[in-house]
C-alpha cells in the first residue's frame, strides 16, 4: 500500500491525458444509462413482497377486488349539495332505480325528497354525503389493465382535465380530487419535484461552500465537475441496472453530490497547502495523493458499506437508494484520485495563499486545539453527560407513518385529503374479511348479527367515522321489501330470506354496482371497511389490536382475522424496517470497525472510535424525540446512512493522530494538535458541506426525505462536535494514563 | 329443307343471342344492385336467417349449471332449470328456477322478452312468498353475480340491435360470418357494440366479443358442444364468458334439452311462479 501511495502520483501525472480521456468516456458511457430511468407510481412500492401485512392485503384483494379509484369531492360554496345544479353533476344510484336520473327537470319538492332519502340512508351519510349535506363525492372505480406503468398517470391526467373543465363551468362549486390513483401519481410528482428543486439548490450551495473554503475558481470548477460526474455515473448505472426511481431513491443524486464533495476537498486542500508552502505543482499533487489516498479510499469504502447495508431494509426504495449512492461514492473515489490530479497538473492553477509554516495553516484549528488540550477534563465530562442526556430523549420517540402526511401542504393531494377528513370522512381505513366458515354462510342470520355487532362496536370507538359493511345492505333490503317500514331495518330472520334478498338485489343492480367488492365468490365471507378520522399510525395499531381482541372474545374462531389495508401496513412499516435495519446497521458497524482497526493497525483506536461513531445517531434520535416526537420510516435507515459518513471524520482525525504518534513520536496532546492542524479545516469544511447538503433534503415536500435529511444533518453535525471535543479528550485521557 | 333448317338455326341463334343480350342487360342492371347490398343489409340478413332457423321450437326445458370463477380460480356453483316458450309475434318468455345453493332453492325468475321496449322481469322469493318485479332497465346488470349480464342471457331478438357485416373468415374450422351488432337501447345497454362469429352453414353463434361503453374489449363469450335436437335446433352445451378487465369468468353448462314439451302461456305468468316446482 505504501509503495502504491508513493507511486500513484507520478503515474497519474505521466498518463494524465489517457486518464482524462478514459474518465470522460466512463462518465459518458455510464451516464448514458440515465435515459432508461423510469418513475414508479405506486404507493405500495415501500412494501417488500415479504411484508406480512402486504400479503394479507393482497389476499383480501384477491378474494374481493383491488379498489383503485378517483374521487371527485364536490363542495358547493353555498353549502348545499341538494340543488339542481349540483345534483346534475352526480349520478347517485339507489337500489333498483337511479335516485336522480334527469336532474335538471327536478323541482324543489323532489329535491327535498331526495335530500331526505339520502340523508336518512346510513350507506350514504358520512360516506358519500356529509351529514349536513354540504359536501358530496363521486367515486370512480378504476381497473387498470396493468400492462404499462403509464396507465395510472393517464387516468390521473384525464381526471385533472375533467376537474379543470368542471371548475371552469361551475365556479360556484369547489372541486377536490382524491383517491388511490391521485395518491399514486402524487408519489411520482414528489420524486420529480425533489429532483428538479433539490439538485440545482444542492449544486449552488456546494459551489459556494467549496469556493469559500478553497478560495480558488479552478478548484471549485474541478470539484463541480467531479461531483457532476459522480452523480451522472451513479444515476446512469442505476439506469443500466433498470432501477426504478421512487420517492426515496429519488434523493440519491442529491446525496451523491454531497458525499462526492469530501474527496475532492481533502485532495485539493492538501495541494493548495503544499503549493502555499512553495512546493511545485506536480510535486504538490503527488504529495497530496500520497497523504490522502488511504483516508479517501477508506472513507469512501466505509460510507459505501453504510449505504450498502440499506439493502437489508424491508422497504425496496431504500435498497435502491443505498445502491445508487454506493455506486456514486465509488465513482467519486475513482474520479477524485485519477481525474482530479490529472486535471490539476494539466490546468494552470496557483495558490492564492502563501503559507510558510504548518502550524499557521489553521488559526481557528489551533485555538480549538488549545482549548481542548487545556480543558481536557471538564470538556470530556461535560460531553459525556451531554451524550447521555441527549440519548435519553429516545424514549420520547413515537413511530408514526401516515402516508397522507408524508406530503406537505404544497401538494394538492394533501389539501384535498385534509378537506375530505374534515368534511366528509376519514381517508385512513382498516379492512376485515370476515369468514363465516361455510359456502353461502353470509346469509346465516347468526353470522350477520355477529358482523353487525362487530360493526356496532367499531361505530362506538373514537375516531371511527364510517363503517362500510354488507349488513347495511341487507338491512336496507329488508326494509325496502316491507314497504320501507323502518321497523324492518334489521337483519332478516331466516337464512333463506337473507339469501333471496341478496339474489334479488344482485339481479337488480346495473353494471358496476354489484357486490363483488363486498362478498367473496362462494359467499362465505364479507368485507368490512372501517374509515377513520384524524388518526395516527399508533391509533391504527391500537384499534386493530382492540378489534382482534373483540373478535377473540366475542366471535367464533373462523371469523378471527387481522386488520388489513394500506393504513395498517404503513402503521407497521417503521417498526418492521427498524427491525430489519437493526441487524444490518450492526453488521455495517462491525465491518467498518474492523476496516478501521486494520487500517490504523490499532485495536485500541478502533474501539475508542466506536463512541464518536455511534453516539451521534442516537443523540440525534434523542433530540428528535424531545423536540418533535413523531418519526417515521426515515428513522430506520438513519444509522446505516450516517454511520459510514460519520466514520470519515473519525478516520481522518485518528489517522493523523496515529501518524503524529508513530512517525513524529509526539505526546498525545501534541499529536492532537497536529491532527487538528492537518485535517481540522478539511473536516469542518466537509462537515459544513454535508450538514448543508442534508439540510437541503429537508426542503423536500415528502416527509420521508425531509426527515431523513434533517436527522442526517443533525447526526453529522453532532459527529463533528464529538470529533473535535470528545474524541481528542478521550484519546488524551486513555493514552496519557498508560 | 336444309335451307329452312339453316334459317331456323340462324333464327335460333339470333333468338339466343337476343336472349343473351337481354339477360346480360338485366344482369348488368341487377348486378350493381347485388354488389350494392350494404354491410348493414347483409348483417341484418344474417341475423334474420339465424333467427328463422330457430323458429318453431315452441317450448323447451333444460338444466343449467353455472360456475363462477374469480381471477384466482376460486369458484362457486349454482344449479338452475330453464324453461322457454316461443311467442310468435313478440319476444320469447323464459323461466329460470333455482335449485342450489340451498338457501335460494325455489326462487324463480320470469322474463318476457319484448321486440321493442324494455323486457318484463319478475322474481319469486319463496321465503317471502312474494313476487317482486325487477326494473329491467338495468339490463347491463350482472345475472346472479356472474359475468353474464341480463342482456347477454335474455332472448337475442333481431329488433334489439342494428347490424353490420364485417367480413367472412374461418372460425372453429368452418366458414364464418363476422358481424357487428349495436344495441338499439344505447342508454341502458352496457355495450357500445358486439362482434359475433356465426358459421355460414348452420348460422350457429360461436363467439361474441363485447365492447364496453368506452369501446374497450370487456368480455368474450364462446360456445361449444353444439348438438342438434329434433333434427332441427342447434343448441350449445357450454357457454364460457371471460371478463378481460377483471379476470373473472363464468361457465354455463346446459344439459337435458327437451324440445316441444307442451308448455303454455299459463306456465309463464306471475301466478304460476308461486306454484313452480
Amino acid at each position: 500500500m505504501q509503495h502504491f501511495e508513493v507511486s500513484i502520483g507520478p503515474w497519474v501525472i505521466k498518463y494524465r491525458w489517457w486518464i482524462i480521456a478514459a474518465c470522460l468516456i466512463i462518465a459518458a458511457a455510464s451516464g448514458s444509462g440515465m435515459r432508461f430511468l423510469t418513475f414508479e407510481n405506486d404507493l405500495r412500492v415501500f412494501f417488500s413482497e415479504k411484508n406480512p401485512q402486504l400479503q394479507a392485503l393482497e389476499k383480501l384483494e384477491n378474494t374481493y377486488n383491488k379498489i383503485d379509484n378517483v374521487y371527485f369531492i364536490l363542495a358547493p360554496q353555498d353549502g348545499k349539495v341538494f340543488t339542481r345544479n349540483t345534483l346534475y353533476s352526480e349520478n347517485d344510484d339507489l337500489i333498483v332505480e337511479d335516485l336522480v336520473s334527469d336532474a335538471l327537470s327536478l323541482d324543489a319538492e323532489e329535491i327535498s325528497r331526495i335530500r331526505a332519502i339520502v340523508l336518512s340512508e346510513p350507506r350514504m351519510v358520512s360516506n358519500i354525503v356529509s351529514p349536513s349535506g354540504h359536501v358530496t363525492e363521486i367515486n370512480i372505480n378504476i381497473l387498470p389493465p396493468g400492462k404499462s406503468r403509464d396507465e395510472v398517470q393517464e387516468v390521473a391526467d384525464y381526471a385533472r382535465k375533467l376537474a379543470d373543465d368542471f371548475r371552469q363551468r361551475h365556479s360556484e362549486i369547489d372541486l377536490y380530487l382524491n383517491g388511490t390513483v391521485m395518491f399514486d401519481t402524487a408519489f411520482t410528482k414528489a420524486t420529480k419535484d425533489d429532483l428538479k428543486t433539490l439538485i440545482p439548490l444542492m449544486f449552488l450551495t456546494l459551489v459556494i461552500i467549496v469556493g469559500m473554503a478553497l478560495r480558488s475558481y479552478t478548484g471549485t470548477l474541478i470539484t463541480f465537475i467531479i461531483i457532476l460526474f459522480s452523480m451522472v455515473t451513479g444515476m446512469g448505472l442505476a439506469g443500466w441496472l433498470n432501477i426504478v426511481m421512487t420517492t426515496a431513491s429519488g434523493v440519491a443524486p442529491t446525496i451523491i453530490l454531497t458525499l462526492a464533495v469530501a474527496d475532492s476537498v481533502h485532495i485539493l486542500a492538501t495541494v493548495y497547502q503544499q503549493m502555499g508552502m512553495g512546493v511545485a505543482r506536480q510535486k504538490a499533487v503527488s504529495e497530496s495523493l500520497r497523504i490522502n489516498l488511504q483516508p479517501v479510499f477508506l472513507t469512501s469504502v466505509t460510507t459505501a458499506i453504510g449505504f450498502l447495508s440499506m439493502n437489508f431494509s424491508d422497504a425496496p426504495p431504500f435498497r435502491d437508494l443505498g445502491n445508487i449512492v454506493a455506486m456514486g461514492i465509488m465513482a467519486a473515489l475513482v474520479y477524485s484520485i485519477l481525474f482530479l490530479p490529472a486535471v490539476l497538473v494539466t490546468l494552470p492553477i496557483k495558490s492564492t495563499r502563501k503559507i510558510s509554516n504548518t502550524s499557521e495553516i489553521c488559526h481557528s484549528c489551533n485555538r480549538v486545539a488549545d482549548f481542548v488540550i487545556t480543558n481536557r477534563q471538564p470538556v470530556f465530562w461535560a460531553l459525556a453527560v451531554l451524550i447521555i442526556i441527549f440519548i435519553s430523549g429516545i424514549t420520547r420517540l413515537e413511530l408514526n407513518d401516515d402516508f397522507v402526511k408524508y406530503f406537505s401542504t404544497k401538494y394538492d393531494i394533501r389539501r384535498s385529503t385534509d378537506f375530505m377528513q374534515k368534511n366528509l370522512r376519514g381517508w385512513n381505513f382498516i379492512e376485515y374479511s370476515l369468514e363465516s366458515g361455510e359456502p353461502s354462510g353470509i346469509n346465516n342470520p347468526e353470522y350477520l348479527s355477529k358482523v353487525e355487532e362487530f360493526a356496532e362496536w367499531f361505530r362506538g370507538q373514537p375516531k371511527v367515522s364510517y363503517v362500510s359493511t354488507y349488513t347495511n345492505t341487507i338491512k336496507a333490503l329488508n326494509k325496502n321489501m316491507h314497504n320501507d317500514d323502518p321497523a324492518y331495518y334489521r337483519i332478516p330472520e331466516s337464512r333463506d330470506l337473507a339469501a333471496q334478498y341478496l339474489l334479488l338485489y344482485e339481479m337488480s343492480v346495473p353494471f358496476g354496482h354489484d357486490l363483488n367488492n363486498q362478498l367473496n365468490v362462494n359467499k362465505s365471507a364479507t368485507r368490512m371497511t372501517v374509515f377513520l378520522k384524524e388518526t395516527t399510525a399508533k391509533d391504527h395499531r391500537a384499534l386493530d389490536a382492540k378489534a382482534r381482541q373483540w373478535l377473540r372474545d366475542n366471535a367464533p374462531p373462523h371469523m378471527f382475522t387481522y386488520g388489513s389495508g394500506l393504513s395498517i401496513i404503513w402503521a407497521h412499516i417503521s417498526k418492521r424496517n427498524i427491525e430489519s435495519m437493526l441487524g444490518a446497521s450492526f453488521g455495517a458497524l462491525v465491518l467498518i470497525s474492523v476496516i478501521l482497526i486494520l487500517a490504523l493497525r490499532s485495536l485500541r483506536l478502533g474501539i475508542i472510535s466506536l463512541i464518536p461513531n455511534l453516539a451521534p445517531a442516537f443523540m440525534a434520535f434523542g433530540i428528535w424525540g424531545t423536540l418533535v416526537g413523531q418519526v417515521g420510516l426515515a428513522l430506520s435507515v438513519n444509522v446505516s446512512l450516517t454511520l459510514g459518513i460519520v466514520v470519515d471524520d473519525t478516520i481522518h482525525f485518528l489517522s493523523k493522530y496515529q501518524r503524529a504518534r508513530r512517525e513524529k513520536k509526539l505526546q498525545p496532546a501534541e499529536a492532537v494538535r497536529y491532527a487538528f492542524n492537518t485535517v481540522g479545516t478539511a473536516m469542518w469544511v466537509t462537515t459544513l458541506a454535508l450538514v448543508t447538503g442534508f439540510s437541503i433534503l429537508s426542503f423536500s415536500g415528502f416527509a420521508i426525505n425531509s426527515q431523513m435529511g434533517l436527522l442526517s444533518a443533525i447526526t453529522i453535525g453532532l459527529a463533528l462536535v464529538l470529533d473535535f471535543f470528545f474524541l481528542p479528550t478521550l484519546l488524551m485521557t486513555v493514552d496519557e494514563q498508560k | 329443307m336444309e335451307l329452312t333448317n339453316k334459317r331456323q338455326k340462324s333464327q335460333y341463334l339470333r333468338l339466343i343471342t337476343f336472349l343473351l343480350f337481354i339477360l346480360s342487360i338485366v344482369f348488368l342492371q341487377t348486378s350493381p344492385h347485388v354488389l350494392a347490398e350494404t354491410p348493414e343489409d347483409k348483417g341484418l340478413a344474417i341475423a334474420i336467417e339465424a333467427d328463422k332457423r330457430d323458429l318453431g321450437y315452441r317450448s323447451l326445458t333444460a338444466d343449467m349449471l353455472m360456475i363462477l370463477r374469480n381471477k384466482h380460480g376460486q369458484e362457486s356453483k349454482r344449479e338452475m332449470r330453464f324453461r322457454s316458450l316461443e311467442i310468435m309475434d313478440d319476444g320469447d318468455k323464459s323461466l329460470i328456477i333455482f335449485d342450489s345453493p340451498k338457501d335460494v332453492k325455489g326462487t324463480a325468475f320470469l322474463n318476457y322478452t319484448h321486440k321493442v321496449g324494455d323486457d318484463d322481469q319478475w322474481l319469486y322469493l319463496p321465503a317471502l312468498k312474494r313476487v317482486k318485479r325487477i326494473s329491467s332497465r338495468n339490463k347491463s346488470g350482472s345475472f346472479m353475480g356472474s359475468e353474464f349480464a341480463y342482456e347477454d342471457i335474455a332472448g337475442q331478438e333481431i329488433e334489439k340491435y342494428t347490424y353490420n357485416w364485417l367480413r367472412d373468415e374461418e372460425c372453429e374450422g368452418m366458414d364464418c360470418f363476422v358481424m357487428e351488432r349495436y344495441p338499439v337501447d344505447k342508454k341502458n345497454s352496457g355495450y357500445s357494440r358486439q362482434v359475433v362469429w356465426l358459421d355460414r352453414a348452420e348460422y350457429r353463434t360461436w363467439k361474441v366479443e363485447y365492447f364496453d361503453r368506452k369501446d374497450a374489449h370487456l368480455k368474450t363469450l364462446t360456445f361449444s358442444g353444439y348438438e342438434k335436437y329434433n333434427d332441427r335446433f342447434w343448441r350449445a352445451a357450454q357457454l364460457d364468458m371471460v371478463n378481460h378487465q377483471t379476470g373473472k369468468s363464468t361457465e354455463l353448462q346446459f344439459s337435458n334439452y327437451v324440445f316441444n314439451v307442451g308448455l303454455s302461456d299459463a306456465d309463464f305468468n306471475k301466478n304460476s311462479l308461486k306454484r313452480v316446482k
